[in-house]
């Protein structure tokens, strides 16, 4: 127990005195979350639209007013036919073309519902289906609008009489903030992230300059040495874990409804599984660019297919199994449920159980890996 | 008659096809000055690394302080220093945390981490600076402690792999010294060196030419076999 005491204290000493780690921890974790969390936003915003209005009736202008009444969507051109907007779409400047036909009007009310030609600029697919969802919805309105609206006498057969009315409302994030749902995700990210570096690279450098080798020849045993490395760099982890929390709270007032408590009890676990890891990646590196390469070649894995950016439930079958070793799925899961939700232990059960496989895993395959001798 | 501390046959280690070490056997007594001689790239590391539980031998036996090289070294550990020939204090920790750490991952305890601390920077008149960081430190300062703090848990056998690289003749004739302080408090010495001077100043040598012992004796004896004035001359022979 001893031998471990001497580990730590040398680590920490080590931690303390590297002039580069500090700022890393503290302002990298807050340049990410303020950077990642506004800017990495799926939010679609603002749709451009062109406009072709052949039908030039009382009709087609109320509907263009209501378009141009929108929020989302901004009117790039008006022009009178295909042609003219086709080389915004080529440019990229409109995401959806929308032609009014000619006897709109006449259609309309003659109850031969009229066909509203959308092209859609799919390059963006997310811009261009929450750009239709929009449209169609305005389209629906103004459908709607016409119905109730009495002066129209020669109502239609075929337009529906009664729409039902879908209100919804949105739990947990009222006002869909982006940042509520990116931040507590991006806080997971970072802490792993860092940590699974650091420590891959701590080991390798003393690979390098060989400390290791003096290390070796001692009759130090292969658990302390790994538990030696593994609580200073765990310690490491809850406090840029800390700092994100605080700086989350401070610049997004994202929701804290759960235990922050079962937050960090489960990053214990978490940080134990990652800086596992790490040290296993670093047993097998003899340099520390070696080590960054491998590192990095799995976190790019783990961060894509975390649900961070995109959800797991949108992954095809067999990559949410692939999801299911990657530590970091789980810690945005259970950083998400508690902070957003309010979730308590039962709730992430399955995250727990499966991080502490995770962690005894990793460890003994580093414990293993770890070579005393050539 | 003193007993063998270390005792070596058939040693060899591969590489793949390459042998690095090939069959060599020796012994060396205990309280002796044993220089391992060789050009570069003649073995002698990589038989160090064996006698020290680094290497896993491809074949032959040894033992060091009565333990087998293959099923103990862990044990052998306990009763070996080893000063490699890179430089292996940490750079950003003191010269006083250094040796609390090596002695304490030693398993000493604190009193005597306390006690060996302060005989350590008096003996090497590190007091001054016992609290800077050891990146400060000349080279020749560095070696002497890397040296004593490879002795910090009082080991029987005291493994040197080229101490002395990188320094002026004075400064390796002052390591010498504190080798020769070492060896008169009863520990072995087994150091490995191709600097051909240093071979005078050791009890026996051994000679490493590509992967075998060529040569073993007393400097004196082996001068004599060869008819050569120094021992420069006899590796040259040897070599050739």
């Amino acid at each position: 127990m001893n031998v471990l005491r001497y580990l730590i204290q040398k680590e920490f000493i080590q931690i303390i005195r590297n002039k580069a780690l500090l700022p890393m921890m503290t302002i990298l974790p807050i340049v990410q979350l303020l950077l990642l969390s506004n800017a990495a936003s799926n939010d679609v915003k603002n749709v451009n639209l062109v406009l072709i209005d052949k039908d030039r009736s009382q009709t087609s202008r109320l509907l263009r007013n209501k378009i141009e009444a929108a929020n989302e969507f901004s009117i790039v051109s008006y022009a009178t036919n295909n042609s003219e907007a086709m080389p915004y779409l080529q440019a990229n400047e409109a995401d959806i073309v929308l032609e009014i036909p000619n006897d709109f009007e006449r259609e309309y009310f003659r109850g031969e519902a009229p066909d509203l030609q959308l092209l859609v600029n799919a390059i963006n697919g997310q811009q261009a289906t929450v750009g239709f969802g929009y449209l169609n919805r305005i389209i629906a309105g103004f459908n709607g609008d016409i119905l109730e609206n009495g002066s129209m006498a020669q109502m239609s057969q075929t337009a529906p009489r009664a729409m039902i009315q879908i209100a919804s409302r949105n739990w947990y994030n009222p006002e869909l903030k982006y940042t509520h749902f990116m931040a507590p995700g991006i806080l997971a990210e970072i802490t792993a992230l860092l940590t699974i570096v650091l420590t891959a690279m701590n080991v390798v450098r003393e690979r390098e300059l060989g400390t290791i080798e003096q290390i070796n020849v001692t009759p130090i045993k292969k658990w302390q040495f790994i538990l030696g490395k593994l609580i200073p760099f765990l310690i490491l982890g809850l406090v840029i874990l800390t700092v994100g929390i605080i700086a989350s709270k401070l610049f997004f007032d994202i929701p804290i409804r759960g235990s922050v408590t079962l937050v960090f009890g489960y990053a214990i676990v978490n940080l134990v599984a990652v800086l596992g890891f790490g040290l296993l990646i670093s047993n097998f590196a003899e340099t520390q660019q070696q080590a960054i390469f491998v590192a990095f070649f799995f976190v790019l894995i783990f961060i894509l297919m975390c649900g961070l950016f995109t959800p797991i439930e949108s992954m095809p079958k067999w990559a949410q199994y692939f999801t299911i070793p990657n530590p970091l799925a789980h810690f945005i899961s259970v950083s998400r449920k508690v902070l957003m939700k309010g979730s308590g232990l039962a709730d992430i059960k399955m995250e727990f159980i499966y991080t502490i496989i995770l962690a005894l895993v990793f460890n003994s395959l580093a414990i293993w890996s770890y070579k005393k001798q050539q | 008659m003193p007993e063998n501390i270390i005792q070596v046959e058939g040693l060899t280690k591969c590489f793949g096809d390459f042998t690095a070490v090939d069959a060599i056997t020796f012994t060396v007594k205990k309280g002796e000055i044993f220089g391992f001689l060789g050009a570069n790239g003649a073995g002698k590391t990589t038989a160090m690394k064996m006698l020290i539980g680094l290497s896993k031998p491809t074949k032959g036996m040894g033992s060091v302080a009565g333990f087998d090289i293959a099923k103990n070294p862990e044990k052998i550990k306990k009763r070996i220093g080893y000063m490699s020939q890179k430089f292996s204090l940490y750079n950003d920790l003191t010269v006083k945390e250094n040796i609390r750490f090596y002695g304490g991952i030693y398993g000493l305890d604190k009193k005597r981490i306390r006690s060996k601390t302060q005989s350590i920077l008096k003996e090497l008149n590190l007091n001054d600076v016992a609290g800077t960081l050891v990146a400060a430190l000349p080279l020749g300062w560095k070696q002497r402690l890397s040296f004593a703090v490879s002795m910090v848990h009082d080991p029987e056998i005291v493994f040197l792999d080229e101490p002395t690289g990188g320094v002026d003749p004075h400064v390796r004739r002052q390591f010498w010294e504190t080798i020769y302080e070492a060896a008169a408090l009863g520990r072995t010495i087994f150091v490995t060196t191709h600097y051909m001077d240093e071979a005078e100043y050791c009890d026996r040598v051994s000679i490493m030419v590509s992967g075998k012992i060529e040569a073993l004796d007393t400097p004196e004896n082996l001068k004599h076999q060869f008819k050569a004035k120094t021992m420069d001359e006899v590796f040259l022979k040897l070599a050739r």
